[in-house]
């Protein structure tokens, strides 16, 4: 079962704004593929969570078509959708117990009480919560009650499976562990699934492709490597994990490549974007985990020297954030018990590989 | 309306109609409930308002230049106002030294002071009245027996002021309670770890932040006044005339229905600007946050010596209350009040003999009205809560407008409206049920909506995301988990049928007559014992019937829920 957005928009009653009218989605289009794992990412209020309400039918789409399976189901009221929810709260229903529950999908679908029980038995089995059935939501814990919500939304066998933020309220590590397991599940049962969170690295967990949302307009869509390795703007780059800009300006471009100068540095950067010219300033995307500081840093054209502001020993890694000619560059090294860290105030040399650096046109802060 | 904001106003009906065509159920509902609201709540007003513009079938304003001119209704009008804000103040008063005691203190007996302050809610308006004058009447025991008067002037404004504050100060209570107990104590605890005293505390903290509760309650206080029938009736006498009871002696003593509809059209003048005030100005100011978790009890906020001073001034009103129900119990078993108090059945036998059939007809408009108002309710407050449909504030206001309508008004509203084919309804047991039915929804309503309040919204939506559609959601989620507020939703429209007058009283007949009208016949016919004996009986049943509906609700929906978190 495939979901397609045709240019989906959604705009509501703002009584406090100025105009009346606020667009929480704006000209969403989107397809995701039979068995695949989408997440729209973003901060909130880009309208990740609208997106997803309007694919369930609790919203209805101001403009633009939703089609499932090829069928719009855009005017369809959310009963008559066959797309199971899994809620941020969970949405447990607190007067009925686990197996009611995650039966109550199957009697609204009128199936029979034999093959009801056996589903149930079955999926709670799949969740790891048999010998559970009996007992009611208040008696379990946070995780417990996850996993019947994720039951009772997977036991329909849903055309879509939704997800809003469904691990936002465990603790850290249970929610590593829960990410492992719905994935597992999903795959398992390979139903096409739309998954909206705020986390990155839950995004980048989990997801076949991520959708990068901000207000209301969609910035990128990619596959997780893509996205971190070679963002299309400003945006996505400093929403997904850490970043320094470093302006500069084309000098030649050759092939894949681009000489460029970054305030008398010449580094070779592969060039991906047709659209950037000789001449023309550019942004470089560096992660801070690229930059390799002194002594590890070559001594050969490319390196760069400063002061070391900060020194942010975290165990596994040290951030230092230097002072490169009036500019504020993080550096993220590993392993300090094999490098050790470097003083505060220390002038160093660094660098990072050119190849890992991605270019941005200078004007592309984002495709607003 | 400027023309853009009427394009969007467009649009979204637009919006909210394509919503509907995609759930026909839910359409059906919504325009049936409209279609009962407007018959049964707007046409009798409208009617009462026609007839009263109209009552020779052409425009004129010659009923209210005569009633505006009149003396006599001035002083009605007059009376009626100034009863309605002294009664406001004193039960207010009352309400709030009750609310402060019970929720700021470590007394005492606190279980028997609630129990006090909330009887006067179950039971007849005028148990009151009737008391009053069986303790300091003519004949009283207090005023005659005891202190040996000839003539105590009971009748009039005194004894009317002491009745209404004892029958409505527990509404005052109700609602200043649930206003300090969100308040919680840390904001007073706050105050003194700042430096202030407790009277500084007091006056400068809570005070001010029970303010918009305190005006709330003032405003229905006073509409409750207002509204109220019975016991002016019984106490008022000719001395002391009230608007509402004048509308009652227009129609049935003048039989002149257009006068008694311009009276009521008078008397909804004040009554409707109070409902006002209070929906559209003070309830918008309350500081109250509901954040579902109640915070501890704090008792450091008043001083030992005062906290003794408040427990003895409730203490003394409660016993006060008490008295009047004993009174009433007393009053039932004796041979003839204030002369002869021997112990006798004679009044019980009187009341089902020659009462039978007023106790079954009550009970059956009751066990008829209550269930279908509390369902209604609880739908309504669903709808308006939880679903999109065009005209849903309209939806709102309409099912809550009756609160502020006097029951006298919506009495003559019924006459008017439905005395002919094809709705034909005066003298059946359906117009009964029809006016307690819609005029005690908004109740159940409010709380219908409080509950929903605290019920995550994803809950229902993940019934509907479940596949269940919007009838189910409503039946198999939103109902049981509403059963608190239904609960109360229920006995309120359930006591009320039980125990209201000023609307019935127009609409009982031969056919279907009610035990509050017999028993306000009984005390103007002098017999006391009788209208007693019927009160006994009449708050026994409502006892009896919320015990049945807490039974009969733990049957039906699982109360391990309700055990938890009720």
């Amino acid at each position: 079962m495939s979901v397609i957005l045709e240019s989906i928009t959604k705009t509501f009653d703002d009584p406090h704004r100025a105009g009346g009218r606020v667009t929480a989605v704006d000209g969403v289009s989107l397809e995701v593929h039979e068995g695949e794992l989408v997440t729209l990412l973003g901060p909130s209020g880009c309208g990740k969570t609208t997106a997803l309400r309007m694919i369930a039918g609790f919203e209805m789409p101001t403009a633009g078509r939703i089609l499932i399976d090829g069928t719009d189901v855009s005017t369809l009221p959310p009963h008559a959708r066959n797309t199971a929810m899994v809620f941020q709260s969970y949405a447990i229903f607190p007067h009925l117990t686990v197996a009611q529950n995650v039966a109550f999908g199957l009697e609204m679908r009128g199936l029979g009480k034999a093959e009801i029980a056996s589903r149930v038995g079955a999926v709670l089995e799949l969740v790891e919560l048999a010998g559970l059935q009996h007992r009611s939501p208040e008696q379990l814990s946070g995780g417990q009650q996850q996993r019947v919500a994720l039951a009772r939304a997977i036991v329909t066998e849903p055309r879509v499976l939704l997800f809003d933020e469904p691990l936002s309220n465990l603790d850290a590590k249970l929610r590593e562990q829960m990410r492992s397991e719905v994935r597992r599940l999903q795959r398992r049962l390979n139903i096409t699934s739309v998954y909206v969170t705020h986390d990155q690295a839950e995004a980048m967990a989990l997801s076949d492709r991520i959708v990068v949302m901000e207000s209301g307009r969609v910035q990128q869509v990619a596959e997780p490597f893509e996205i971190y390795a070679h963002p299309t703007n400003r945006f996505v780059a400093d929403f997904i994990g850490r970043v320094n800009f470093l302006e500069g300006r084309v000098v030649d471009a050759t092939g894949g490549t681009a000489g460029v100068d970054v305030r008398g540095h010449r580094l070779e950067v592969p060039l991906r974007d047709a659209t950037i010219r000789p001449g023309e300033p550019v942004t470089l995307v560096v992660r801070p985990e690229t930059i390799r500081l002194a002594p590890a840093a070559t001594a050969g054209s490319a390196a760069f020297r400063g002061a070391i502001r900060r020194a942010v020993y975290l165990g596994a890694t040290v951030e230092y954030e230097l002072d490169w000619e009036g500019t504020t560059i993080l550096a993220v090294n590993g392993s300090p018990l094999e490098h050790g860290v470097l003083a505060e105030g220390a002038i160093t040399a660094f660098d990072f590989p050119p190849a890992t650096a991605h270019l941005l046109p200078a004007t592309a802060i984002r495709t607003a | 309306m400027s023309p853009q904001s009427l394009a969007r106003w467009g649009s979204r009906t637009r919006h909210d109609l394509r919503l509907l065509r995609n759930e026909p159920l839910l359409g059906v509902g919504v325009a049936a409930i409209f279609a009962l609201l407007l018959l049964f709540i707007a046409y009798p007003l409208v009617r009462v308002f026609l007839v009263s513009f109209f009552p020779d079938g052409v425009p004129t304003f010659r009923l209210y230049r005569e009633f505006l001119g009149s003396w006599f209704i001035q002083q009605a009008f007059l009376n009626s106002v100034v009863m309605g804000i002294l009664t406001a103040l004193g039960g207010c008063l009352v309400g709030f030294l009750f609310a402060f005691t019970l929720t700021r203190t470590d007394i005492p007996c606190k279980s028997f002071l609630t129990v006090a302050a909330i009887l006067p809610v179950i039971s007849p308006p005028f148990v009151s009245a009737l008391s009053i004058i069986l303790l300091f009447g003519n004949n009283g025991l207090i005023t005659h027996q005891i202190l040996g008067f000839q003539e105590f002037a009971i009748y009039g404004m005194r004894g009317l002021l002491l009745a209404q504050v004892f029958t409505f100060f527990p509404v005052a209570y109700l609602t200043l309670r649930g206003v300090l107990e969100s308040l919680g104590g840390t904001l007073e605890d706050a105050a003194m770890n700042l430096g202030a005293t407790r009277w500084r505390a007091f006056t400068r903290v809570t005070l001010p932040l029970c303010l918009p509760g305190i005006a709330s309650a003032l405003l229905v206080l006073f509409i409750e006044s207002i509204a109220d029938f019975g016991n002016p009736l019984i106490l008022g006498g000719s001395g002391f005339p009230v608007l509402s009871v004048q509308v009652y002696l227009q129609v049935t003593g003048m039989f002149d229905l257009a006068g008694g509809a311009a009276l009521a059209v008078i008397l909804l003048v004040p009554s409707v600007l109070a409902f006002l005030a209070q929906r559209y100005w003070v309830a918008r100011k309350q500081y109250v946050t509901v954040t579902g978790k109640p915070t501890r009890a704090v008792l450091k906020v008043v001083s030992p010596a005062m906290q003794w001073v408040l427990f003895g001034t409730c203490m003394a009103v409660a016993l006060f209350v008490l008295l009047f129900y004993a009174t009433i119990l007393v009053g039932a078993f004796s041979r003839a009040w204030g002369v002869d108090h021997s112990i006798t059945l004679r009044n019980f036998r009187y009341v089902f003999g020659v009462g039978a059939q007023a106790i079954t007809d009550t009970l059956i408009i009751a066990v008829t009205s209550s269930p279908l108002a509390g369902l209604l309710g609880m739908a309504i407050a669903f709808l308006v809560m939880r679903r999109r449909f065009p005209g849903r504030r309209t939806l709102e206001f309409v099912s809550i407008l009756n609160f502020a309508v006097p029951g006298t008004v919506i009495g003559i509203g019924y006459i008017l409206a439905f005395n002919q084919k094809p709705l034909l309804l005066t003298g059946t047991a359906t117009i009964l049920i029809a006016n307690f039915l819609f005029r005690y929804i908004p109740v159940g309503i409010q709380s219908g909506m409080a509950g929903l309040r605290q019920i995550d919204p994803a809950i229902e939506e993940a019934a509907t995301n479940l596949g269940a559609s919007t009838q189910t959601t409503f039946r198999r989620i939103t109902l049981p988990l509403l059963v608190p507020a239904f609960f109360s939703g229920l006995v309120f429209s359930f006591v009320r049928a039980m125990t209201a007058i000023s609307a019935a009283i127009f609409l009982v007949s031969a056919d279907w007559n009610l035990m509050t009208v017999q028993i306000l016949s009984q005390t103007e016919a002098g017999r006391l014992g009788a209208a007693a004996a019927f009160s006994v009986l009449l708050i026994l049943i409502v006892l009896v019937a919320i015990g049945l509906i807490r039974l009969v609700l733990g049957q039906l929906f699982d109360y391990r829920y309700q055990a938890t978190f009720g």
